[in-house]
């Protein structure tokens, strides 16, 4: 089986939902002549990232009735669909969100888990944290969905690992950081590496899409990857510019890989579950 | 070892795409530069041109009349060099009036009052080239607090600011600023003979080592006498950038409702573009 991905990494206007709907739509449309199945958009891909006090004007739920969603909702009558938004519960808690969108319904969304607030970031100062990890099954097979520093601690991708995705779905807005006498920054150097390392590990397909443009002196640094189960790069974006880029994943490849490479068959879930109990129990 | 070398290409590409997008998001296409003559401002300048096209960049000569004769010509040869649109404008006329009040007035007051006129004089230029003014005021220089404010620290954008001097003369020689301009000593050239690294006491090769430790790679003071810098010079480099830390902010307001600016009516400039 075979899935066409396309990654679109796209500058954002801050707090301006209408208009990143409208290059929502664009890039939809662009990535549906090329026959895309599934296009991702990176973290917060309606709203713009350093939301501050914009977080509940920009706030929207993933349902039909929702001006921006039955857009959407429309649009993934044609291909499936991952965009990032700012989530309102029922109780106006708002979270960063990422909904899967396929079919013109909402087949999974997932609440990032961690919120950086230390350094540049103050993200727990805004938003709520979300508090489940769930793989979910989609026409293509079971994907998992994290959203930026969810990757950057090794148990939420295991978890979804465990829960059977064979797809994971890395949404950032990673601001560009550590220039020093190397090509690439070291933000790009570390997610590339995290990224290629999950692919390895898991024997999966990892596709990370981080956005681009300034917001006030940040640069997010774009470079969308897609790593294969064997930790081989499929494709990767430029650096700093708007693209969207797309790239055919073999499926067939999880067998192959998996048959040389039985790491899911090997993983011992009752012993890290047990040894987990033990070193959480202590006193 | 302490390594401050940096990848030239990748800090041009990022410094040019953030004047570019930030200058045109809020419905800018042009910028206003005070060409010093100094490095800083040429590598601003450059940057600029790179960004936005030399013909959408005006660079403004600002001479009194101590200033050094170097300084008008090394911009003149980069308005040359890069040809960009020029205006040279004396500030002798408005500078020496308010001097004149006060026959004690001491080189560092004369100083302000010059770094200021030459903001006025930026900040009116806008308004002719309808530009934004680009700073010019590098990463040392902003932590010791080495600078006038609301005089050369005034700018709507600074491209340059997270760039040691050491890194900026890096930055210079990768964007073809003219020798002359990296290879002359650092000056404010607000008096006769002025230099950066006379007035400071030391040289901008040992600070930025010390600021990057420091700063960037959060040493205590201890660990930095540990990896060989004096204590002295560590402590009074300390001191220095705390002591200065009034200018890197905006002045704070003294809270009396739910919602003041500043605390907690938070929103990035770029809201909404």
């Amino acid at each position: 089986m075979k899935l066409n991905l396309a990654l679109a990494q796209i500058a954002t206007k801050l707090g301006d939902v209408d208009a990143n709907l409208e290059k929502h739509l664009n890039y939809i449309k662009q990535a549906k002549d090329q026959k895309a199945d599934l296009l991702v958009f990176p973290e917060l891909s309606l709203t713009g990232y350093v939301l501050q006090d914009l977080v509940a004007s920009v706030a929207h739920k993933p349902t039909e009735a929702d001006p921006v969603f039955k857009h959407l909702l429309k649009a993934s009558q044609d291909l499936d669909l991952v965009v990032g938004f700012v989530d309102e519960d029922s109780r106006h808690r708002f979270y960063i969100a990422s909904a899967y969108l396929s079919g013109g319904k909402v087949l999974h969304v997932h609440h990032k888990v961690y919120l950086p607030t230390y350094g540049l970031f103050d993200e727990g100062r805004f938003f709520a944290w979300g508090d489940s990890i769930r793989s979910f099954d989609t026409r293509f097979g079971r994907v998992g969905m994290l959203i930026c520093e969810d990757f950057w601690h090794a148990s939420p991708p295991y978890l979804l690992w465990l829960d059977g995705a064979d797809i994971m779905l890395f949404s950032s807005a990673s601001p560009g950081r550590g220039l020093n006498d190397r090509e690439k920054l070291e933000s790009a150097r570390w997610v590339e590496r995290v990224s290629k390392a999950y692919a390895s590990m898991f024997t999966s397909f990892v596709a990370h899409c981080n956005r681009v443009g300034f917001e006030d002196g940040l640069l997010f640094w774009g470079g969308a990857t897609v790593n294969d189960p064997n930790g081989e790069l499929l494709v990767q974006a430029p650096y700093f510019e708007e693209a969207i880029i797309s790239t055919q994943l073999d499926l067939n490849q999880l067998r192959r890989t998996r048959a040389r490479l039985p790491l899911l068959r090997d993983e011992r879930t009752a012993l890290v579950q047990k040894e987990l109990n033990r070193i959480l129990s202590r006193d | 070892m302490i390594d401050l070398t940096i990848n030239t290409d990748v800090a041009h590409q990022i410094l040019t795409g953030f004047i570019k997008s930030e200058v045109t998001r809020v419905g800018y296409s042009r910028a206003v530069i005070n060409l010093s003559g100094g490095l800083d401002s040429a590598i601003s300048c450059v940057l600029a041109v790179d960004a936005l096209g030399a013909e959408n960049v005006l660079a403004l000569r600002l001479p009194y009349r101590t200033s050094s004769p170097d300084s008008l010509e090394h911009a003149q040869i980069m308005i040359d060099e890069f040809k960009i649109p020029s205006e040279t404008i004396d500030i002798t006329g408005m500078v020496d009036p308010l001097i004149k009040h006060d026959a004690n007035i001491s080189n560092m007051r004369k100083g302000n009052i010059m770094a200021r006129v030459r903001m006025i004089v930026l900040y009116d230029q806008t308004e002719v080239f309808k530009g934004l003014p680009i700073g010019t005021s590098n990463k040392t220089e902003i932590l010791l607090g080495y600078s006038t404010m609301w005089g050369d620290m005034a700018s709507a954008i600074n491209p340059i600011g997270d760039l040691y001097k050491t890194q900026a003369r890096q930055l210079a020689r990768a964007i073809n600023v003219p020798a002359p301009i990296i290879d002359k000593p650092p000056s404010a050239d607000l008096w006769e003979g002025q230099t950066d690294e006379g007035e400071l006491g030391f040289t901008y090769e040992e600070v930025d080592k010390l600021l990057y430790l420091l700063v960037d790679q959060r040493y205590s003071p201890q660990e930095c006498i540990e990896e060989g810098f004096d204590a002295g010079f560590v402590n009074s480099v300390i001191a220095r950038i705390r002591r200065n830390q009034f200018k890197r902010m905006m002045p704070p307001i003294a809270k009396l409702s739910n919602r003041t600016v500043g605390y907690d009516f938070l929103y990035l400039r770029d809201w909404g573009t």
